[in-house]
């Protein structure tokens, strides 16, 4: 069973590497590009029954600090 | 005094600790690896720099969950006198002994300096040697160094008398061009409430041998040999 994590940072922290994507789009042409944030995608393959719960707690524990990070969880359909 | 240096798999500063120590006690420290779960009886344990685990997933995370790591947080957790240096104050940061995070440099370069710091605590087991607000030119060798907290965060380290260091420049004015990294108000170093747990990005171990240059985190290592305060 798959399930993806996406981890980004929270709003209010200093994005460096969103910056200079940013920064590069702009200097690409693309003007209309206001902001961007970079953030980390997880995919897990685990075990069938493996509930949300659980992998809400590999996020704390592991996945993200979330002391400056948030994450979102999505099961495949 | 029982000194222990952790060993991560891409630790690389632990025998430029060792000397630190060795050139002021003239015993080895032991070095213990990140495999083993029991700690020799330690009076200070030292988290090194370097790059545990690559610095995969973040700087810090997996050493963070390490076997001896358990071993760490319950001694730290118990009194035991911690110094994290650079990976070390990333692992402290990442196990939540001390408060914060350390991102991606502002500047997105791994900055690798002389750099000097602000005094900003000597009432400590630390830094009794030194005196509040002195000035020690040390290097900086990190690419996710920039410290973060938010204002409950900060509050509490102010009223807590809990930043050790802050980046400042050589008169000890603490500006923004001093700030190498980004950092929350030129933080460079941080204690836990209770002074036994100094993390910090920069490495005083790097100033304490003549063929180092300026010999001025050496006054570190005295006070925590010396350990009064």
């Amino acid at each position: 069973m798959k399930v993806t994590v996406k981890v980004t940072l929270k709003n209010g922290v200093l994005d460096p590497q969103g910056k200079a994507i940013s920064h590069a789009l702009h200097s690409l042409g693309f003007d209309g590009v206001n902001d961007a944030r970079q953030g980390k995608m997880i995919e897990l393959d685990v075990a069938e029954g493996t509930t949300e719960d659980q992998v809400k707690q590999m996020c704390e524990k592991l996945l993200a600090n979330t002391v400056i990070e948030d994450y979102q969880i999505e099961f495949a359909a | 005094m029982n000194i222990s240096i952790i060993v991560f798999p891409g630790t690389n500063r632990e025998k430029d600790m060792g000397m630190a120590f060795s050139s002021l006690t003239g015993q080895q420290p032991n070095f213990v690896w990140h495999k083993d779960t029991d700690l020799p009886q330690s009076d200070l344990i030292v988290l090194p720099g370097g790059f545990s685990y690559g610095d995969y997933l973040r700087c810090g995370a997996m050493a963070a969950h390490s076997p001896i790591m358990k071993e760490v947080i319950h001694k730290a957790k118990s009194g035991t006198r911690v110094l994290g240096v650079c990976n070390g104050f990333q692992m402290l940061i990442e196990t939540q002994l001390l408060p914060g995070a350390l991102l991606r440099n502002k500047t997105l370069k791994f900055i690798c300096k002389q750099v000097s710091l602000r005094t900003e605590n000597t009432d400590t087991s630390f830094a009794h040697h030194l005196n509040d607000g002195d000035v020690i030119r040390v290097p900086v060798a990190h690419g996710d160094g920039n410290y973060f907290a938010n204002e409950d965060i900060l509050k509490s380290l102010e009223d807590h008398r809990q930043i050790a260091f802050r980046y400042c420049d050589t008169n000890g004015n603490v500006t923004g061009e001093a700030n190498p990294n980004g950092s929350t108000q030129n933080i460079a170093g941080i204690y836990n409430k209770e002074k036994t747990i100094l993390g910090m990005m920069p490495h005083p171990e790097n100033a304490t041998q003549i063929h180092q240059g300026p010999l001025e985190g050496k006054p570190l290592f005295e006070s925590i040999l010396n350990q009064a305060a």
